[in-house]
C-alpha cells in the first residue's frame, strides 16, 4: 500500500487528469468521466446523453465503429460506458502494458463522427432498451418516483427518454447537445492501479491537447422536500413494487459519511431494521434504502417488493420504523458494526483496479478531491451518533414520495 | 487453497453437496428452503447474534443453491480468516433450524418464487434449462409455490443430515493465507465432521421440441439451446472458443450481426454452459415483438454459421480479452475462490492460472475447426416468452447434418 501515490495534472485545455499509481497493481483502469447527464438536457431532447453515449463506439474520422469494437478486443480490454443524472463515463480495464493503446482509442472515440445511418440504427437499440426496463421490475416506478419527488428540478429527469423524445431526436440536435457539453474542461480522466502517469500526460497533450475548452454551466437547486403517494397499475405483475424517496445530503456535504451509515443501519438488504422487519418475517421479498448523491441534492431511495395483498401493511411499517428511528437514533452498537461492514467493503473493493478508478473519478468530479483508502476509513470511523442524528433532523425518513406500482391499484393512504 | 499475498483479502467458498438434484420427488426447492432455514441461528447464536458476528468482522456475503451444491461463500480482511471459518463451522454442522419460524421461512421462498414470475429472463432461462439437461440436473432450485407449501420442518432437518455432509463438499480459500495456519484451523473445525450422502440419482430425458410462454411483454424473449462438451471433456476449450468467437466482445459475431449491423435489441448474448455430466451451449437474446422472428432467424444463422468455421484474427481477440480475465483473477480472492471450487468439482483438481493461460495458447483455428466440423451446432430447442409465438419451422435448416 505504501508505493500507492496520488497524481494529478491539468492540461492547457482544462481536461484534468487524476491517477492512483500503484507499480504493483495487476491491471490498469481508466475512465473518461464527462460531467454531463440527464439533468443537463430539455424535455426536448430527454435521452440524448444516453443515446449520445452509444453513439460515441460507432466511429470517429479515423475508425468505423467495427474497427473500435475490434481495436478494444484486440487489446483484451473490458470496457464499456454508462450514463446518469450528473455523468457519462466511458471505461476500461486492461493490463498495465495495454494502457496507452487504451487511451489513444477511449480518446479519439470521444471526438465521435455521429454519422447519419449509424444515428439511425443505433436508435433503434436504444429503443429497445427502453421497452427492455418496461418488461423489467420496477417497471419505470423509479423514473416516476424521481419525477414526482423532483418535480420542476432538472434531477426528475429520466436518463434513458421516452419512446417519444428518443423516436422525435434529429441527429443535429445531438451534434448541438455534443458541442455544448463536451468541452475539454469539462472531462476528467481517471486512472488506477499500474499507472504510467508521465507516458500518459505526454501521449495526451499530442492527442486531444487541441480539443477545445468552453464554458458549460449547470444548474445545481436544492430540491423543495416534497411527500405524495401514486399508485400505477401493471396488470401482468405479480408482486408490487414501491419505490420511496426522501431528500438526503448533497454531493458536497459534510455529513454524507453519517448518512450511508443510516442507510445501512435502517435498510441496508442484510442485518438492518428494515431485514429484520420485513425479509426475515417473509413480509417482503426486497426492502433496500441507499443514499444518492447529486451537485447540490442528495436523496435517500428506499425500493421495497411485496405482495399486492400487504403493501398497505409494508407502507405502514415503513412508517412505523422510519418514526421510531427518527425519535430514537441509532444505538452506539449499530453504528459500531455499519462501519466495520462498510469500511471492510471499502478495503475489498479497492483490490479492483477498476473499482478504484470508478471510486477516484466519481470522487474528482463531485468535490474535486482526492481521498485514500485510509483516510475514507478514519472518516466513516470518526462519525457520532449526533451526526446520525443531525442528518436525521435535516432529512427525515418519513416524509417521502410513495409510487406504487403492481397488478391492482392502491388507494391512498 | 491459493496464497494470494498481494493482497489484503481473503475469501472462503464452502458447498455442501444440498444441490436442488438431490431435492426429493415432489419437493422441488427443498435445498433453498434449507438454506434459509439453516441461516436462522447455530452454536451458540441465535440469527441475529450470528449476523452481528459477521458484521463485526466485516464479511461480504452470499449464500447460493445451485444444482450440485449448496455455496456459502465470504470475503474479508485478511487476518479475520479463522474467526469468519469458525462462524461457517456452526452455520455447516450445528443449524438451530428454528420450527418457530418454519412459517416466516416458508414466506420468504414464496416471496422469491413471485418476485420471478416477473423476472421474465429468469422465467424464460428456467423452462430453458429443462430442456438442457435430464432431470435431476434441469429443474430450477426454487421449486413451485405447491412444493414450497408442502414442505415440513422433518423435510428440513433430514435435508440437512443428509445432505450438509463432508462427501462431496469442497472448502476453497484464497487470498493472504498461511497453508499451514489454513490446514490447521480447517482440520480442527471441520476434521471431525461425519455423514454420507443418502440417496441416488436416477435420470429422467429432458423435455424436447420448441416452446412458447405466452405473456403480455413489449418484448419477446428468445433462448436457444444446443447440445455440447461438459467442462471436463477434452475439447472444451474448443467449443468454449467457438462461443467465444459468437458472443464475446462487442466486436463477436452476435453482437455485430444482431445488434450493431440491424440494431435488433440491447442485450443479445451465447454461453457455454456446463455442469459437471453434461455441457451444452445457451444463447439469449430480448427484442420487441414486431422484430423477433428477424432476431431469431439472424441469431440461428450465425450460430450455424460456426461450422463453417472461425478466423484468425477472430481467435487472437478472444485470446486477448481472456488473458485479461485471467490475470485479472489475481485481483480478487472472491472469484479464485469461486473458481477454485467449481474447478474441484467439475474436475476434482483446480487449474492453475499458469495451465489455463497454458491451454489457452494451445487453442488454435485448425483444431477449433476441425471440432466445429465434427460437431456443427445442431438439434437446437428454442424457447419464446412474450405476445406471439414464433415460427420455429426452419430452426434446423440448413444444420450440417
Amino acid at each position: 500500500m505504501s508505493e500507492v501515490r496520488f497524481r494529478h495534472h491539468t492540461l492547457r485545455n482544462g481536461l484534468q487528469i487524476v491517477a492512483e499509481c500503484n507499480p504493483n497493481a495487476y491491471s490498469t483502469g481508466l475512465a473518461y468521466f464527462v460531467k454531463t447527464g440527464s439533468r443537463d438536457e430539455t424535455e426536448e431532447i430527454s435521452g440524448v446523453s444516453h443515446f449520445l453515449e452509444h453513439m460515441v463506439f460507432k466511429g470517429t474520422p479515423t475508425r468505423t465503429a467495427e474497427q473500435v469494437n475490434q481495436q478494444l478486443d484486440e487489446i483484451g480490454s473490458q470496457s464499456n460506458a454508462f450514463t446518469s443524472e450528473e455523468q457519462t463515463v466511458y471505461y476500461c480495464a486492461v493490463l498495465p502494458e495495454f494502457q496507452l493503446p487504451a487511451l489513444e482509442l477511449l480518446s479519439d472515440i470521444l471526438r465521435p463522427l455521429l454519422r447519419q445511418d449509424d444515428f439511425d440504427t443505433e436508435k433503434q437499440v436504444i429503443l429497445e432498451e427502453i421497452a427492455k426496463y418496461d418488461d423489467q421490475p420496477p417497471f419505470g416506478a423509479h423514473e416516476k418516483a424521481l419525477a414526482y419527488h423532483f418535480q420542476q428540478h432538472p434531477l426528475g429527469r429520466s436518463v434513458l427518454g421516452t419512446r417519444e423524445t428518443v423516436g422525435q431526436l434529429r441527429r443535429d440536435q445531438m451534434l448541438n447537445y455534443f458541442n455544448l457539453r463536451y468541452s475539454a474542461g469539462n472531462i476528467v480522466l481517471a486512472m488506477a492501479g499500474n499507472v504510467d502517469f508521465d507516458a500518459v500526460i505526454t501521449q495526451l497533450e499530442k492527442q486531444i491537447g487541441h480539443w477545445e475548452n468552453y464554458d458549460t454551466q449547470r444548474d445545481t437547486p436544492r430540491a423543495q422536500p416534497n411527500s405524495g403517494f401514486h399508485s400505477l397499475e401493471k396488470p401482468s405483475a405479480h408482486q408490487q413494487y414501491i419505490i420511496q424517496i426522501s431528500n438526503g445530503p448533497a454531493a458536497e456535504d459534510d455529513n454524507r459519511y453519517a448518512s450511508r451509515l443510516l442507510a445501512l443501519i435502517f435498510g441496508d438488504e442484510n442485518n438492518s431494521r428494515l431485514f429484520w422487519e420485513m425479509i426475515d418475517t417473509g413480509k417482503a421479498e426486497y426492502a433496500v434504502v441507499e443514499p444518492s448523491e447529486y451537485q447540490g441534492t442528495g436523496i435517500f431511495l428506499s425500493y421495497l417488493c411485496c405482495q399486492p395483498d400487504s403493501v398497505q401493511e409494508i407502507l405502514e411499517l415503513y412508517q412505523t420504523l422510519a418514526r421510531d428511528i427518527q425519535e430514537h437514533g441509532v444505538t452506539q452498537q449499530e453504528l459500531e458494526l455499519a462501519k466495520s461492514k462498510v469500511c471492510s467493503h471499502i478495503v475489498l473493493r479497492a483490490e479492483r483496479a477498476a473499482s478504484r478508478m470508478f471510486g477516484i473519478g466519481n470522487n474528482w468530479v463531485q468535490r474535486g478531491e482526492y481521498t485514500s483508502i485510509q483516510e475514507s476509513i478514519k472518516r466513516f470511523q470518526s462519525v457520532t451518533p449526533a451526526d446520525l442524528a443531525e442528518v436525521l433532523e435535516k432529512y427525515p425518513l418519513t416524509q417521502c414520495t410513495s409510487v406504487a406500482i403492481g397488478p391492482t391499484k392502491i388507494e391512498h393512504m | 487453497m491459493q496464497q494470494m499475498p498481494w493482497l489484503e483479502s481473503a475469501a472462503l467458498s464452502i458447498l455442501v453437496p444440498a444441490g436442488s438434484q438431490r431435492d426429493p420427488i415432489g419437493l422441488p426447492g427443498l435445498a433453498s428452503f434449507t438454506a434459509e432455514m439453516v441461516q436462522r441461528g447455530c452454536g451458540p447464536f441465535n440469527s441475529r447474534e450470528y449476523l452481528d458476528q459477521l458484521d463485526r468482522l466485516g464479511a461480504a456475503r452470499s449464500a447460493s443453491v445451485t444444482n450440485s451444491h449448496t455455496r456459502f461463500s465470504a470475503a474479508i480482511p485478511a487476518n479475520r480468516i479463522n474467526d469468519t471459518l469458525t462462524l461457517y463451522r456452526e452455520l455447516i454442522q450445528t443449524p438451530h433450524l428454528p420450527e418457530k419460524q418454519l412459517e416466516d421461512s416458508r414466506l420468504v421462498a414464496m416471496q422469491e418464487l413471485l418476485a420471478m414470475e416477473d423476472d421474465l429472463a429468469q422465467k424464460l432461462l428456467r423452462e430453458l434449462r429443462k430442456r438442457l439437461y435430464p432431470d435431476p440436473y434441469g429443474r430450477s432450485t426454487t421449486g413451485t409455490l405447491e412444493s414450497v407449501q408442502a414442505i415440513s420442518h422433518q423435510d428440513i432437518t433430514s435435508h440437512v443430515t443428509n445432505f450438509y455432509v463432508p462427501e462431496n463438499a469442497i472448502i476453497s480459500v484464497a487470498g493472504k493465507i498461511e497453508f499451514d495456519n489454513v490446514i490447521r484451523t480447517v482440520e480442527q473445525l471441520f476434521g471431525s465432521w461425519q455423514g454420507r450422502i443418502q440417496t441416488e440419482i436416477s435420470e429422467t430425458p429432458p423435455l424436447e421440441g420448441h416452446h412458447h410462454i405466452q405473456h403480455d411483454s413489449s418484448q419477446t424473449q428468445i433462448g436457444i439451446v444446443y447440445p455440447s462438451v461438459a467442462y471436463c471433456h477434452p475439447d472444451y476449450f474448443l467449443a468454449r472458443s467457438a462461443v467465444g468467437v459468437l458472443s464475446d466482445g462487442m466486436s463477436s459475431r452476435l453482437f455485430t450481426e444482431v445488434r450493431e449491423k440491424r440494431g435488433l435489441c440491447y442485450t443479445v448474448y451465447a454461453m457455454c454452459h456446463t455442469i459437471k455430466e453434461h455441457g451444452c451451449v445457451l444463447a439469449y437474446a430480448g427484442t420487441t415483438t414486431e422484430r423477433a422472428q428477424e432476431t431469431l432467424d439472424v441469431m440461428l444463422a450465425e450460430i450455424k454459421r460456426l461450422a463453417d468455421g472461425v478466423f484468425d484474427d477472430e481467435l487472437q481477440r478472444l485470446k486477448a480479452r481472456i488473458k485479461t480475465g485471467l490475470i485479472m483473477q489475481q485481483e480478487s480472492s472472491s472469484s479464485r475462490s469461486i473458481s477454485m471450487a467449481s474447478d474441484w468439482h467439475l474436475l476434482g483438481r483446480v487449474r492453475s492460472l499458469t495451465e489455463l493461460s497454458e491451454l489457452l495458447d494451445q487453442v488454435n483455428t485448425k483444431a477449433i475447426n476441425e471440432y466445429l466440423k465434427a460437431n456443427p451446432p445442431q438439434q437446437f430447442k428454442v424457447v419464446t416468452l412474450g405476445q406471439q409465438a414464433l415460427d420455429t419451422s426452419g430452426v434446423e435448416r440448413g444444420s450440417h447434418e
